[in-house]
Formats: C-alpha cells, structure tokens, sequence
C-alpha cells in the first residue's frame, strides 16, 4: 500500500440498469506511482477511468484525489486529464493550439504560455512541430500531441485509456519505453486501462486485475505474474497449468495437498482462501517445466509424451500428455537442446520445483480485497 | 434535443394532415363547413368518372416515372460506386446538380425543348432529318413523363448508389470464386444487396411525382392533366376543401398501396434470383 | 471484376449520353437568354443581352426577388437551427421513439408537395391568418428541415463525443466547449446547410404558390409571366440567373461539406 494515497477509491460502485459496470470497488494509488487496470473487455476498467476522470458518475462510492473528495465534480473541475483512445486531436486546431487548448483558460500569459507548449512538445519528442494540422499526423505523432495536451495542464493524475491499442506493434514497443521513462521524468501519477497483460507487466508499478466490475488483484507486476490470487487471473496473465489437489493439512500460514503425479506439495496460502470440500485447484506456469536430456537427473521428475509441438523461434511450446492427469501439460522450452525436433509421440522426462506451484482461490470465492 | 423540430413538425405537418384528413369527411355548404361526418366526398372521388381517370393516370405516370428513372439510373450508380474512382463524390456532385436546379424552371426547359416550335423540332428540321414539326412532342402523357424521369433522376441514383457503396467488394469476389459469371454474380449478390436503395429509390420518385402539379400544367396538355390540377381547383375558384381533402388523400393512400404492392413484388422478384 | 461483361465497353458511353440528358435542359436556358430573338428556335438568331438587361426596369420582379431573398434567409437560418437540433439529437443518443420522431420529420421528402401545400393551407385559413410571406416560410422550412438534416447529420457523424470530453478533461465548461470546440469543428456542414436550404427556397415553388398571397416570390412571378409568350426570353434570362445562383450556392455548400468531412475523419485518425 502506498505511504500517501494521491487517489482513493471507497467503494466505488456503478449500475446501468440491474447491469453492474462497477461492483464495490475500492483501492488506493500512491503519488507517482504508474498504476495499470487489467482486464478483459467490459469488466469495468473503462468505466472507472471514466469515475476518475468524471464521465461517469458513481452509482455509491467515494473518488477522493489528493484528499479532496470529488465524486461529483465535473471534468473540467478535476486535477485530472486524460488521453483517450482514439486521441481526440482537435481537428481545427494545429498541433500548438491542441496542446495549448487547456492553458487558454488558464490566462498564463502569452510568453508563459508559448513555453509551456514548446517545453510539453519537447517532453515527447515533438519539438517544433507546433504548426502541424491536425490531419497531417502520423498514429504514433497524434498519440504524443494528446500526451502534450494532458501533461502541459500538470494534472495530479494522468489517466491513459488504452493509449497504445491503435499503434502497430513495433511502434507499440517503443512507445511503452517512452511513456515508462517520461513517467519516471514527469513524476506524475499514471493510470493505465489496458487489456493487454504484457503492456501492464511491463510499465506498472503496480496492477488491478479486473474481472465483472470487481477488482480480482492488486499487485506489483512480478507478484501478479507468480502468485496470481484466483484461476482466472493466472489463465489472464499467461498460461498456466491447473491441477486438481486434495487438501491434506491446513495450518496457520501454508497448506498441503496431494496431487495425483507431483506428489505432496506445501504450499502458502493466499489472502481469502477457504477450502470448500477438501478439494483446491493448483497451478504451476509452463515456463517453470524443463525437459531433461539424456542423463541429466532431478530431484522432482515426471516421465509424459509429447502430443504436440509449436515452434516460436526462440522458444517451443510443447504439449506433454502424462498418465493419471486429466489434462495434458503445456511448457516451454528453449531451443538450445533441440526441443523443436522432438518427435510428437517422444517420451521425455520432466522436472519441475514443487516450490513453483501456487495455490489458487477459487473465483466464486472472490471478495473485495484492496 | 429533437424535441424543437419535433415539435415544428407536429405543428405544421402532422397537424395540418390530420386536419386534411378531417376535412375529408365533412361537407361543405356555400361558405360554411358542416361537420357531420361522411363518406359522400370519398364516394364521390371514386366514382366520379373524371377524378377516377385522374387516379388511374397519375398512378400510371408516376409508375411509368419511376420504373424509368430507377431503371436508367441502376447503371450510372453503378458506374459511380464500382468504377467512379477516386472521385466518386464529385461524381455524384455532378449527378446532383440539374436536380437541385428550379424544378419550374427545368420544367419550362421541356416545354422549350419539345414544343411546336420547340428546340427539338427546329433543330431537327434545320438539320434537314423532318420536314415538318412533330406534333406529338408536347402536351401529353409522354411529356409528362420524360419532364419527371429528368426531374428525379439524382433521386434515385443517390438511394441505389449508398447500397452499392454499402455492399462488401469481397462478397462479389467469393461469388465469383465460387464459380458464377460477372454477371451472374451481379444478378445474384450485387442486385439483391442493393435492393433496399432500389426500393427506397423506387418510393422516393414513385410517390412525390403522383401529386406533381407543375410538369402536367406545363406540357401535360389535355391529356397529361393529373389529379393535383383537380386538387388545386378546390381550393381556388369553385372552392370545395372538403372534396379537395378526400381527393388528397385518396391519393395518398391509393400511391402508398400502389407502393406497397411494388416494394413486395420487387422483394419476391429478388428472391427468385438466388 | 466486371471489367469482362460484355456490356461494360457500352457504359461509359450510356453515362455520357446520360448526362447530356440531364444538363441539356439546363444548358439550353442560358443559351436562348442570350439569342436575339423572342421565340425559342434554332438556328439561333445572334447575341444580345437586352433581355438581361429589361429585367432591370421591372419593378415587380425586382419587388419578387426581394421577397425571394427575404424567404430564402429566413428559411435557411430556421431550417437550419431546427436541424441543428434534430442531427445532434440523431448523431448522439439513442432515445425512444427516436425512429417514428426521425420519420416524421423526413416525411416531406416521401410527401407529394401539393398536400403538404395544402394542408398547410388549410390550417392556415383556419386559424384565420392571412396569406403572407410568413407563411411560405413556415411552410418552406418543414420542406427544408430534412435536406438541412442529411447535410447535417453526415457532418455530425464524424464528430466523436470524446473531443467534447477531451475539452472538459482540459478544464473547459459546457458552453467554452460549444464555443471553441463544437462549433468550429462542425461550422462547415452548418453552413453548407444553410447554402442548401436557401437554394432549395429560392428555387422552390408549390408551397409559395398556394401560401404566398399577394406577395410572390421569384418562382411564383415566373409562374405568372409564362402565360405570356412575349415575355419568355426575359423569362429565360431571369431563369439562367438563378441557375447561375443556385449552382454557385450548391458549390460552395458541397466543397464545405466535404471539408467538414475531411476534418471529422482525421480528428478520428481515419
């Protein structure tokens, strides 16, 4: 939890009709800190950016920036500014003027003004391209310019509605490095809504994870990635292999349970977890598979065979059916050894580190966390 | 947001109509309206041998009008929409213009056009191809016709044009990779697609032009006379408003029958294509 | 794909004969206004502006074309604020009722215009108002609305809700973003409609002609005087400047819709 929330959300819930865009959700976002909300379409994400920025009105709930509450302010009241979607570039307007639209009101004086524009240009590396016309830009350049026009404001929050989706991949990349180091640069806090889980892995302090109006997780990217709470962030966030395990024993902090080819496995427990039945759901990330060669040996080993094989370049993902599992393993492995030429029918032995598995909730379980 | 013009129409269309239709089923008595309701001014707009030609030959002519105009105009928004380039909407700009010209003044123009001592008959007789004036240019039915195909023609185009244009290329493309002729696939993916602009093409020229008053007035004649001349002379001279109320909307019921029998025939002809 | 139909070498041809159909009639107009003689016939007699310039000393026309002035602005400013009403209400929201309120007030387009003129005629007598220009302008703008609509509306189109919002997020009120956002972005299409509207007015006719009284419009004028044979060629000269004018005004509308098009669509990254 950060040490001064600049954002909080208490209980922010939004109804169309009996439809919950937004159910109950609260969480709290540090000053500088680059936050991202991850989910599939329609899980609310949008809709809260949009309670953020003051789109939207919250049905119940509190949005408190930087301690003032300002659930019913209107947008153009709030300390925040958005970059939307699809830009929203001002059509009339040349770059300068789109960039200058909010300072207008702001009557800072010509000069103040003129600097504020060019030092925001020169921030995202469109330095004197003030006269360019709207419709002379290029997919990556109007995503600067709506950038420009937020940050020349100095908002307290900078809201990002999937800035990047319309860029192709190669300028996506590189845009990704940009928007991470400017954040770094400007200090500003940043929200994030994006669908694309790599994109969230990568630039976030922090992520929500976001399923049916209800945030699933809040993490740091890496503990997002390796200890997803529930089934369905760990399918969102890559793949991963779930298995059926019977509980054994549960103690204060860890739990044990019996699979039927790996064994006893210890393991923590995560936050909210109850066993239903004595039965819980585990999952392990295929990376966290090897193959072993020839003599190598390891302590914790599987023998299984390959039922299908894709070839990624660097990497093959191999489909590993094993006796006495309902459903077969996937993993990926590095072409190094020649992973790519097994034979789809090969028998291979496989090691894996029982501390890899995490125990997962089941997702009708959820509550609110945050 | 609407709710101004909403209301602006309420008020001086719908409004107005109804009081039309009202007045349809009262009599008049010299100078005042006796509001006893009938059906004396429907029976006598049907039975009437002069407004039942007048029916049946303005329903002819705006047929004839609009089978014409959509039918000559098929091809142009064709060509517009599959062949029409980089500059379709200057195409249609083109299309358009003469339309939104004055229609009395484009009217007047036939009459000029096809008189006696019209453009067409001197012109062909200083050519030396006839020796005398043809006579049957002007004051008739045809007339009347080819004054309206003129008339409406971006009217219809515009309607068939926005269909094609709507249609998916690569429809007609898998049409023919499955094995249809150009015009095979034309007949069974390209007509049928566009077929809701040829209907609303259809209706857009076939029910304005059955009340047009101008064109007949002008180079109608005798026999081109249609029924708003009938309409028009009960709110003048020999003021009857309620007779000149059921005329109007006899017309307008007979024009959305004829209409309705059009639109369906033209939905089951499609489908016979397939 | 259809390059190999058999018939294809023959359109352009159709279409070059097509259009000659549809601009003849409009064409010929100028030529017999300038040709010196009183009758419409070939071969053309020689060149003469006289006839341009009797219009000149014609107190009627000259009072008619004030009036169709006078008409044709009213028209198009109230046609136009109407359908600026009704676009943005399209273009924006889905509501109920949305598509029997959008029918009716298109229907003068599927309409016979005699009944229009009529019924308005009818309900004007009525309620005992006399004939007037203001009638005529209350009847032409429910004939306008839908064309000033159709311009409207695809200017509207393009227009995405998120620049209104994107000048709120910026710290602008409701009315500074109508002022510096909404209405800049969309004046093109605005004052297209406006050219249309006022071209449809000048030119129209039916509706002055049973709603105008004593006082006529252009059309109307023209009306009276094509009894007269005398008076074509005058009538001639007077019809080539208002197709003159109508052509001009169209135009000037269709280059400023096609702008405001070009604008919505790059704000979108079309």
């Amino acid at each position: 939890m950060p040490d001064r929330p600049m954002l909080s959300i208490e209980n922010v819930s939004k109804y169309y009709g009996i439809y919950k865009a937004l159910d109950d959700v609260s969480l709290q976002i540090g000053e500088g800190e680059f936050f991202s909300l991850l989910g599939p379409s329609g899980c609310g994400k949008t809709t809260l950016l949009r309670s953020i920025a003051g789109f939207d009105v919250p049905t119940n709930g509190e949005i408190r920036i930087d301690g003032v509450p300002c659930t019913l302010l209107p947008a153009n009241r709030r300390p925040t500014n958005m970059v939307f979607q699809n830009y929203a570039i001002f059509p009339h307007l040349d770059v300068g003027e789109n960039v200058a639209y909010g300072l207008k009101r702001l009557r800072l004086g010509a000069a103040e003004e003129r600097k504020r524009v060019s030092d925001a240009l020169d921030q995202v590396r469109l330095t004197g391209l003030d006269k360019r016309k709207a419709n002379e830009l290029s997919g990556g350049q109007r995503q600067r310019v709506a950038l420009a026009r937020a940050l020349v404001m100095r908002p307290k929050v900078l809201l990002l509605d999937e800035p990047l989706s319309a860029l192709d991949k190669k300028l996506r990349e590189q845009m990704q490095v940009e928007l991470r180091s400017l954040q770094k640069a400007v200090g500003i806090t940043f929200i994030l809504v994006t669908h694309d889980q790599y994109e969230a892995l990568a630039l976030s302090d922090r992520i929500a994870v976001m399923f049916g109006g209800r945030i699933a997780q809040i993490d740091t990217p890496k503990e997002i990635y390796q200890h997803p709470r529930t089934r369905k962030v760990a399918d969102f966030l890559g793949g991963m292999n779930f298995l059926q395990a019977k509980l054994l024993g549960d103690h204060s902090g860890n739990v044990s349970v019996e699979t039927s080819r790996f064994g006893t496995i210890n393991l923590s427990k995560p936050q909210g977890f109850t066993a239903a039945n004595g039965h819980v759901t585990v999952g392990i990330r295929p990376e966290r598979l090897r193959l072993l060669w020839d003599e190598e040996r390891a302590p914790h080993e599987l023998t299984g065979r390959v039922e299908n094989r894709a070839y990624f370049g660097e990497v093959t993902y191999l489909t590993i059916g094993v006796e006495g599992l309902e459903q077969p393993l996937s993993m990926v492995e590095t072409n190094d050894y020649g992973a790519d030429d097994l034979p789809i029918g090969a028998e291979i032995r496989l090691a894996y580190d029982p501390d890899a598995f995490v125990l997962l909730v089941e997702d009708e379980a959820v509550s609110r966390v945050g | 947001m609407i709710s101004p013009t909403l209301l602006y129409a309420l008020a001086l269309l719908l409004v107005p109509v109804l009081l039309v239709i009202a007045y349809s089923f009262w009599t008049q008595n010299y100078l005042e309206i006796d509001r006893t309701f009938t059906f004396e001014n429907y029976r006598l707009a049907l039975t009437e041998p002069i407004y039942r030609d007048l029916f049946v030959r303005s329903l002819w002519i705006s047929l004839l009008t609009s089978a014409i105009t959509v039918g000559f105009s098929y091809p142009i928004a064709w060509y517009i929409s599959f062949h029409g380039g980089v500059h379709k909407n200057l195409w249609l700009f083109l299309v358009t213009i003469p339309c939104w010209t004055s229609y009395l003044l484009r009217v007047m123009s036939w009459k000029v056009i096809l008189g006696y001592g019209g453009v067409l008959n001197t012109g062909l007789m200083s050519a030396g191809i006839i020796d005398q004036p043809i006579t049957s240019l002007l004051y008739n039915a045809n007339a009347v016709v080819i004054t309206l195909v003129h008339s409406w023609a971006a009217f219809a185009i515009l309607p068939i044009y926005v269909s094609l244009q709507k249609i998916d290329r690569s429809l007609i493309e898998a049409a023919r990779d499955l094995g249809d002729t150009p015009l095979r696939a034309f007949m069974r993916v390209t007509l049928p697609l566009s077929m809701p602009g040829v209907i609303s093409a259809f209706l857009i020229v076939m029910i304005p032009t059955v009340g047009d008053y101008v064109t007949p007035k002008l180079v109608g004649g005798k026999d081109g006379v249609m029924i708003a001349t009938a309409i028009q002379a009960q709110f003048g001279k020999g003021a009857n408003w309620p007779l000149g109320a059921a005329l109007s909307v006899t017309t307008m019921v007979l024009v959305s029958l004829a209409a309705a029998v059009i639109v369906l025939s033209l939905r089951y002809g499609v489908r016979r294509l397939r | 794909m259809l390059q190999r139909m058999r018939l294809l070498p023959f359109l352009p041809i159709y279409v070059a004969v097509y259009f000659v159909f549809l601009y003849l009639p409009i064409l010929l107009l100028p030529v017999f206004s300038f040709n010196n003689a009183a009758t419409t016939t070939f071969p053309l007699a020689g060149f003469t502006t006289k006839w341009y310039a009797s219009l000149w000393g014609n107190t009627v026309l000259l009072e008619a074309a004030r009036n169709s002035l006078m008409v044709g602005i009213c028209v198009s400013l109230l046609s136009t604020t109407l359908g600026i009403c009704a676009a943005r209400a399209i273009t924006r929201y889905r509501f109920r009722g949305q598509h029997p309120a959008t029918g009716l007030i298109m229907a003068p387009l599927f309409l016979p215009e005699i009944i229009v003129a009529v019924s308005l005629l009818m309900i004007t007598l009525q309620l005992g108002l006399e004939l007037s220009l203001l009638t005529v302008i209350l009847g032409q703008v429910v004939f306008c609305i839908p064309y000033s609509m159709s311009v409207l509306v695809s200017g509207f189109e393009g227009f995405d809700r998120s620049l209104e919002e994107a000048s709120y997020d910026l710290g602008e009120t409701a009315f500074g973003t109508f002022r510096r956002v909404t209405l800049p972005v969309v004046a093109p299409a605005i004052v297209s409609s406006l050219l249309v509207t006022f071209t449809i007015s000048l030119d129209e006719f039916i509706l002055a002609f049973f709603l105008s009284g004593t006082e006529p419009t252009l059309p109307v004028y023209i009306w009276g005087q094509l009894r007269f044979a005398a008076k074509l060629p005058a009538v001639l000269a007077l019809g080539s400047l208002m197709i003159v004018a109508s052509v001009l005004l169209l135009t000037t509308a269709e280059v400023l819709r096609r702008r405001a098009e070009r604008r919505t669509q790059a704000a979108l990254g079309h």
